[in-house]
């Protein structure tokens, strides 16, 4: 029998989700100052109206729906998937204020686009936008890189409990300090940290290339933001190919690598643990993946011999492959050289570099390392199951920060989720092939949205139809959240509908 | 009648087309130099767009990019002919419209395999200004209007507590 969901839930729900978008609102100070420091006080207005609008909507809900209660699983996996839809609708508005989308619904797939992460755009004069405006899109995927929830937890929400279960909603199942709270804390101290280092070595290249030093800065952090947070928008129309400068493309593939990995990771590094590096399943599971996958597409571009030297053909497909397997989707070619120039081949390393992922606890999206890593060694363990006696007992293991034994529970978690992210894959190549485009071309752009990589091959476009984008931006919100969060609404809403 | 003075003025149009080489030899786009770079590659071309941005020297050369509409073209060329361009395309200004002229490289062999134009004319079709900042009165009142329905929420809140 299925409950109805009762007045306690939609209080509890209502009331979380009005602190969150409070925290989001607030969040629009720092355009708003950036704003007036250079002047710009018409993107300001922008800033100032949706910045009012979300904190009427968030001190509204939390008036109706006020509860001293904690929140239980249900009700902190509907928070966090209504949450992000929130930060969607109320990140559109300063965007679609500006102009420079044809519509509310491109804004808004802008928005989700900034938060999930992902960097696919349908904005319109990018070289011609204000730096308040610019400044947003870059700080959506900063915000939604750290997790919209974490700004919630890092310092509006108090009870421990229900932090966890909002954190967990937000596909971060791994806690790196002991509280919820301390972890989102820690991994906002690592991002400002690397943010501060990042944006300086960005700038003094930036310089160096010919740009203006305060140009330079601001054009250091943005992709600092855009790059460690795998998000991929950019201030310019042309992506990173802008800048001309290969040494700016080496720190932005190092910055790239960084956001790909997990934060528990980082935080054994940082306290001095180095050699967890080399031993976690994880990271050998990455590298070992780009080395394959780079061999792939490197296969395929020397087959169609478009780019003539060795060495081009590496800054080319490196640059590319890693801004794919890391989720960013920087692009240092045109969309439309991917489709006119590279091989099939090539072009399916890169769908299957994007499909596969960085590290869970981290920025990127898609079937992440842990899952590639563990569904690998139950296939060895079966392996050896068949090829050894039967009295032998095979147990594997795999080095995860420790010694973790191979259950059938993990792996059967891996397989469901990786399953999920298969399915969902193809049925986004449909609906492109649906209104008519190439499969390979579909397929490609349905795994960036649905990995969060943002790299497109030309259907992304403002003109694209209705339904592509409302699918894309179901794609982009349900491969954040890893699904769960978003089955549980469904649920919820079923529930709601034929409950008892 | 009506179909007879078409024909003939189509026919005219073609005429003139045939016979008007400038037809073949006027500013290619970004779209069809990027879609037939093979064909273009290592050929002499011309090309036209907004300055965008700013222009990054490097040495005795620069790079600017030049956005005709669609996409944006990186263009290396010596200094001495950039000197003309004063307005780049920003929020705060339209950037010089300027024409190109120089060899297209698909993947360039100096620039580890970018795709570029290197100019050897450069050309000002026109000039660019600074736009002034319209700012829209309904916009500041609905800002005023928010701010209006929230500070009356916060006094209501500070009452009930009392």
């Amino acid at each position: 029998m299925i409950l109805k969901p009762g007045k306690k839930d939609l209080k509890a729900i209502g009331y979380y989700l009005g602190k969150i978008i409070i925290g989001l609102s607030l969040t629009m100070v720092v355009p708003i100052l950036a704003g007036l420091a250079v002047k710009e006080i018409s993107p300001v207005l922008d800033f100032l109206i949706s910045m009012q609008a979300g904190l009427l909507t968030g001190v509204i809900l939390i008036k109706l729906c006020n509860t001293d209660c904690e929140l239980n699983w249900m009700q902190g996996m509907i928070v966090v998937s209504l949450a992000w839809i929130a930060a969607m609708i109320l990140g559109a508005i300063p965007m679609y204020l500006s102009g420079h989308w044809g519509s509310y619904l491109d804004a808004c797939f802008d928005a989700m686009s900034g938060f999930t992460t992902t960097g696919l755009t349908l904005v319109q004069r990018l070289d011609h936008m204000s730096l308040t405006h610019n400044l947003w899109r870059h700080l959506t995927l900063f915000i939604g890189g750290q997790g919209i929830v974490i700004i919630a937890l890092s310092f509006f929400i108090k009870g421990a409990s229900g932090a966890f279960k909002l954190y967990v909603g937000e596909a971060r199942d791994e806690k790196i300090m002991p509280n919820v709270i301390n972890t989102s804390r820690f991994i906002w101290m690592v991002s400002i940290v690397y943010l501060i280092i990042g944006t300086l070595a960005l700038s003094l290249i930036g310089i160096v290339g010919g740009m203006k030093p305060f140009s330079a800065i601001f054009h250091g952090a943005c992709i600092f933001m855009a790059a460690f947070d795998t998000g991929g928008f950019s201030l310019q129309s042309q992506s990173i190919f802008y800048y001309r400068s290969f040494a700016l493309e080496i720190a932005t593939v190092i910055i790239m690598i960084l956001g790909a990995l997990n934060f528990r990771l980082h935080y054994h590094i940082w306290a001095g643990n180095r050699k967890e590096m080399a031993k976690n399943i994880e990271t050998v599971t990455f590298f070992l993946s780009i080395i394959i996958v780079f061999s792939i597409v490197a296969i395929g571009l020397s087959q169609s011999g478009v780019y003539p030297k060795a060495v081009m053909l590496f800054r080319k497909g490196f640059f590319q492959l890693i801004s794919s397997h890391t989720g960013t989707g920087f692009q240092t070619i045109y969309s439309m050289q991917f489709i006119n120039e590279w091989n099939n081949l090539a072009l399916v390393g890169i769908i299957l570099a994007m499909g596969l992922g960085g590290a869970v606890c981290s920025t990127t999206g898609a079937i992440k390392m842990l899952r590639v890593g563990i569904i690998f060694k139950a296939f060895i363990e079966d392996i050896k199951r068949i090829i050894l006696p039967e009295k032998v007992i095979v147990i594997q293991k795999f080095h995860h920060i420790k010694e973790v034994f191979l259950e059938d529970k993990q792996v059967r978690s891996a397989l469901l989720i990786t399953l999920a992210y298969l399915i969902l894959y193809l049925i986004g190549a449909y609906v492109g092939m649906f209104y008519g485009y190439p499969f390979l071309k579909s397929l490609f752009e349905s795994t960036s949205a649905l990995a969060n990589t943002g790299l497109s091959c030309g259907i992304t476009s403002s003109s694209m139809p209705v339904m592509l984008k409302a699918t894309y931006i179901m794609q982009m919100w349900a491969g954040r959240l890893e699904f769960m969060s978003v089955f549980t609404l469904i649920g919820f809403f079923v529930a709601a509908l034929k409950g008892k | 009648m009506r179909f007879f003075s078409i024909k003939w003025l189509l026919l005219l149009v073609c005429f003139t087309g045939l016979l008007c080489p400038s037809f073949a030899a006027g500013p290619l786009s970004s779209a069809e130099l990027i879609n037939r770079a093979n064909e273009y590659d290592g050929r002499m071309v011309t090309y036209k767009g907004e300055a965008i941005a700013e222009v990054m020297r490097r040495g005795d050369f620069a790079w600017v990019n030049l956005h005709d509409g669609d996409n944006a073209i990186g263009i290396w060329a010596p200094l001495a002919l950039i000197n003309e361009i004063v307005y780049t395309g920003s929020y705060k200004a339209r950037g010089d419209i300027i024409e190109v002229s120089g060899i297209f490289h698909r993947a360039c062999p100096e620039h580890v395999g970018d795709l570029d134009i290197h100019a050897s004319s450069l050309r000002k079709i026109e000039s660019g200004r600074l736009i002034p900042e319209a700012i829209k009165p309904i916009r500041l009142k609905q800002a005023l209007i928010l701010l209006g329905v929230l500070l009356l929420i916060w006094i209501s809140t500070l009452f009930s507590r009392k």
